[in-house]
């Protein structure tokens, strides 16, 4: 372990992989299928995405229209029953996804390309660079999301490209950390050392030799990753952080805290739905790490 | 060495404490709006504002600026709140109790029952008990806090009435003593249990990886070879070394404790920094706000400051790196 090395760095679960690398890409798919937890997740990821970008297509009720009684518990019509101004929460639940995953998708790009970046750079340059690039993820770490939105938003009022920066600089620190100790783990593997030996450029040692061969850990990471961001913009949602003009999961669940002793279905129903998104993302990231030799 | 590394560890959390302070000082500061128009009104003259300008200290260079906020932040001094008209550290200071309660309640229920639960699974990895101990460990980790609230108080508290729903005593009651404590507890018993749902998922899982891999150690098998009995095995054996990382974990895991807590709280009307947060959010508070971002990110850094030193005392391969 190397000096800078925080003890915390070791509670890091990276998957230790023991299938070699071109046997794992022609089976990958198959090894994440072969496990229950794949396929339930694959299954429930489906449901998830034809929920958030099928459905809207055949539900053509516009989910801010007032369409029924106000309050109305679930019925033929109102399968999802109706909230307080009698819009219809079956379809607030098909139309809220879509904005939920796109919101999720967006976060996860912005912290893969800088956790990505960061964790590279800081594995592959070592010394002074790495330190202080640690010192960095570390700072961003601690810094307790929750909060910082909360500061965000009150200053600068609430909207989705704010939510989507905030989130994404406060979700990388975990993915750099896993790939520097990808890294530090691949830097002195002898096709690396052959690579360096036969003179080719560091850069194209980064992207070229060491990225590919983190790619599987890393997709872990982002599957996992995706489920937090999930979590979180809904929670922020039902703490009425979100942007109240988009339309969400989490902005659903938010308007629901106050019928809850009236009507269940406010709340029951969009928690569902994002409970099954993110329990894919959590199954078929821990298929994928199972399938890579992890536990 | 350990001496080194305490020392090492100490000087670390001097930047990334005034790192926080810096994030915070750059959004106050690149917020839209003029302070000086919020202070001096729409109305005053030039000569009147550049009074007020001087006044705040709002004419210095920004480093001095800079500055200056640093060591407000870091002595505590964050302002008066707009809303309470008090000093936002007192406000702050009377919300700490109540989460530090609910959050040090659930992690005990959540480590008192994770353990055991871990060690059940992983004595027979991929068998039907550890499926099922996964599976639901899974399913915890995955279902928002504030819907297995909603949940809970709809199951337990409106349909089957044991605990109440809302607050942390018993309105319009006055008692004191055991009786107190007991009105308190039976409120603490939901939120609590709510909270370390997700903790236990995550604890489990670590306990029960960090098992599996212990197991099937030498050690392990020379203790079971001489005919030590399987409960001393893994208490006596097996734990001392599997139960580290999970130590480690739940260090890192108090920031994500605090904002769990903030959302439980809401839910159950507990009245903690999460509900603090709320009312200065639909206030725009700042002062407030800004005070809760630089205290809870403070205490993260501290608790995993104070988890690698207990860290680096049990294991030494940490402090000698």
């Amino acid at each position: 372990m190397r000096p800078s090395t925080l003890a915390s760095d070791s509670a890091e679960l990276a998957p230790t992989r023991t299938v070699p690398l071109p046997l794992l890409r022609r089976s990958a798919l198959a090894s994440v299928l072969s496990r229950p937890s794949g396929r339930v997740g694959l299954a429930l990821l489906i449901l998830t995405l034809a929920l958030a970008f099928v459905a809207p297509i055949f539900v053509r009720r516009d989910p801010f229209a007032l369409t029924g009684a106000a309050l109305s518990p679930p019925t033929m019509l109102h399968p999802m029953g109706t909230d307080a101004l009698g819009r219809d929460v079956w379809s607030g639940v098909v139309h809220g996804g879509r904005a939920s995953l796109l919101i999720a998708t967006a976060v996860v790009i912005v912290a893969v390309a800088c956790g990505g970046t960061v964790g590279l750079v800081a594995g592959y340059r070592g010394g002074l660079t790495d330190d202080a690039l640690s010192r960095g993820t570390e700072l961003f770490q601690v810094m307790p999301r929750l909060f910082l939105v909360a500061m965000v938003i009150a200053l600068f009022g609430p909207g989705v490209d704010r939510l989507v920066l905030t989130l994404g600089l406060t979700s990388w620190p975990v993915l750099a950390r896993v790939v520097r100790s990808e890294v530090l783990a691949t830097r002195t593997v002898e096709f690396v050392l052959a690579a360096e030996a036969l003179g080719a450029p560091r850069p194209y040692i980064a992207r070229r030799v060491l990225l590919p061969n983190i790619l599987p850990s890393l997709l872990v990471m982002v599957g996992l990753l995706f489920g937090q961001v999930l979590l979180t913009e809904a929670s922020l949602g039902f703490l009425g952080l979100g942007d109240p003009n988009t339309l969400s999961w989490g902005l659903l669940v938010g308007e629901s805290q106050g019928f809850l002793r009236t009507a269940w279905w406010l709340a029951v129903f969009p928690g569902l739905a994002i409970t099954i998104a993110i329990l894919a993302c959590n199954l078929l990231a821990d298929a994928l790490s199972s399938a890579l030799g992890g536990r | 060495m350990i001496r080194w590394y305490v020392l090492r560890r100490l000087v670390q959390v001097v930047p990334t404490v005034i790192g926080i302070v810096l994030v915070a000082f750059v959004l106050v500061h690149i917020a839209p709006g003029d302070p000086v128009m919020a202070l001096a009104g729409e109305h005053g003259d030039a000569a009147y504002y550049a009074f007020m300008r001087h006044r705040f200290g709002l004419d210095q260079p920004v480093p001095r600026q800079m500055l200056t906020f640093l060591t407000r932040m870091l002595t505590g001094d964050f302002g008066f709140s707009y809303v309470q008209g008090r000093s936002t550290l007192l406000v702050i200071r009377e919300r700490i109790p109540a989460t530090a309660l609910l959050g040090a309640t659930s992690l005990l229920i959540a480590v008192a029952v994770s353990v055991p639960l871990g060690a059940i699974a992983a004595q027979r990895p991929e068998t039907g008990r550890d499926t099922a101990i996964s599976s639901v460990a899974l399913a915890l980790f995955s279902a928002p806090a504030f819907w297995l609230a909603q949940m809970a108080i709809l199951c337990f508290a409106l349909v089957v009435r044991v605990f109440p729903v809302q607050g942390m005593t018993t309105a319009g009651t006055d008692r004191t003593g055991a009786a107190h404590i007991l009105d308190v507890a039976r409120h603490l018993a939901l939120p609590a249990l709510v909270l370390a749902a997700q903790e236990i998922a995550v604890l489990v899982r670590l306990t029960r990886s960090g098992l599996i891999d212990e197991l099937g150690r030498d050690h392990i098998r020379t203790a079971r070879a001489k005919g030590v009995a399987e409960l001393s095995v893994l208490t006596r054996h097996a734990f001392p070394r599997a139960l580290v990382p999970a130590l480690t974990v739940v260090g890192t895991r108090i920031g994500h404790l605090i904002a769990g807590a903030a959302v439980v709280e809401v839910v159950f009307g507990w009245p903690g920094l999460g509900r603090l947060l709320m009312t200065a959010l639909q206030t725009r508070d700042t002062p407030i706000l800004l005070g809760l971002f630089i205290v809870v990110s403070t205490s993260v850094v501290v608790v995993n400051l104070v988890t690698d030193l207990v860290h680096a005392t049990i294991d030494p391969r940490v402090r000698l790196g």
